[in-house]
């Protein structure tokens, strides 16, 4: 599984980059998760707010900050 | 009947009965004025970002901005995205994939810059806050205010043809379509998110939303009324530029501008002096412009800062002249 985070650098970007990096670890999870800040991949998923939680290149959450339960719930969808 | 008088009696109590501090102090009126309207302001955010959310889910901004790509407009568009900036959360984070995401639909530079404009002024928490501060009056004429500011900055924007300003990458970016929304959520668990939504963006701006309203009623029951009629004289031609001016390279949240503007309009600067200045902190920053850079060329960003200057100053004006 990828798990991506992408976001133009401001805080709640970061903030989400953290969190998703704990959720992975609190699951168990042997994935790495990617922080992009490259906007063009953003653009390219075709969404338009950020920060993206994006799951095999695919965005699963957008445009604001979840909590890490949430995160996890996410995720585990995908397992 | 004011249906927040149960949340005056309640700020009364806590204040009066259980601090013990005296109604007629200083401290006193701080106080309650404090308890009173962060419990107001709470309440109405928690209902108005869990509505929201709904609204988010099924109109993402991705859906509005294919409408806005799917036709001409002739001009109506103009009206569509400013109107469409006022119901979409805004984040100085999102600007950038939001431009590029506009311009790659095809949809107009003026059109685009509609949207930037007006997004930023007009969002949910800063519509309650609004309302809970000054009513409803003054919250619709501020509302039709930032879409004006969208429409027609935007299409003065539009007419001076500044294409070739922006960043050249910005016209090459191509994205995938239909790639989102790839989960289906059954309704049962989507009301359990959009709470979760709301209430995470509620948890976000509460301590803003205490921090404003703190020195707005440190500003109620300290500073004597009338007090700012002697620095700023309200037929004084030269205290709207000057406010619009000064505020543009500063950044805050709306969030934390209302209260304070309240509590100093009360004190007796006029409201489209204080509109003026709010309405440049929180639509344009010297962060924005660098965010901004990145998309657009110098000369862009400048009409683009400049002409929205302009137009504030102008709104600041009318407030002064008709509003009462």
């Amino acid at each position: 599984m990828q798990i991506q985070v992408l976001g133009s650098g401001c805080p709640t970007c970061k903030k989400l980059f953290e969190l998703t990096k704990q959720a992975v670890e609190e699951l168990g999870l042997k994935t790495e998760v990617e922080y992009i800040t490259d906007i063009q991949k953003i653009v390219e998923m075709g969404v338009m707010s950020s920060p993206v939680l994006a799951i095999n290149g695919k965005p699963a959450i957008s445009g604001f900050l979840p909590d890490v339960e949430k995160i996890k719930e996410t995720i585990k969808k995908f397992i | 009947m004011d249906i927040f008088y149960p949340i005056q009696l309640f700020s009364d109590w806590i204040t009066f009965d259980i601090f013990n501090i005296e109604a007629t102090t200083h401290l006193g009126v701080s106080v309650n004025f404090f308890i009173y309207d962060s419990l107001k302001i709470i309440f109405l955010l928690l209902i108005i970002n869990y509505f929201m959310a709904i609204v988010r889910h099924y109109l993402p901004i991705e859906k509005l901005r294919n409408f806005l790509a799917s036709r001409k407009w002739f001009g109506l568009d103009y009206f569509f995205a400013s109107a469409f900036g006022t119901i979409t959360p805004f984040c100085s984070c999102s600007s950038i994939p939001l431009f590029i995401g506009f311009i790659e639909a095809g949809i107009p530079l003026g059109v685009t810059l509609s949207f930037l404009i007006t997004s930023p002024l007009v969002n949910q928490v800063a519509v309650v806050l609004f309302a809970g501060l000054f009513g409803w009056k003054i919250t619709i004429l501020y509302v039709i205010s930032a879409m004006f500011l969208g429409i027609f900055g935007g299409f003065i924007l539009g007419k001076l043809k500044l294409e070739k300003y922006v960043a050249d990458y910005v016209w090459q970016i191509k994205s995938k379509k239909d790639e989102n929304a790839s989960i289906k959520i059954p309704f049962r668990d989507l009301i359990k998110t959009f709470w979760q939504e709301g209430w995470a963006l509620t948890k976000k701006i509460i301590p803003y939303v205490l921090l404003g309203i703190a020195i707005g009623a440190a500003i109620h029951g300290y500073v004597p009324a009338g007090f700012f009629e002697n620095y700023i004289k309200a037929d004084n031609i030269f205290a709207v530029p000057i406010s619009a001016i000064v505020a543009v390279p500063m950044y805050a949240n709306a969030v934390g501008v209302i209260p304070i503007m309240q509590s100093l309009v009360e004190k007796g600067i006029p409201l489209g002096t204080a509109m003026a200045f709010m309405m440049a902190v929180v639509g344009l920053s010297l962060p924005e412009a660098l965010i901004l850079k990145r998309v657009m060329k110098i000369k862009l960003l400048v009409y683009f800062f400049g002409i929205t200057t302009i137009n504030i100053i102008i709104i600041g004006y009318l407030f002064n002249a008709f509003v009462k």
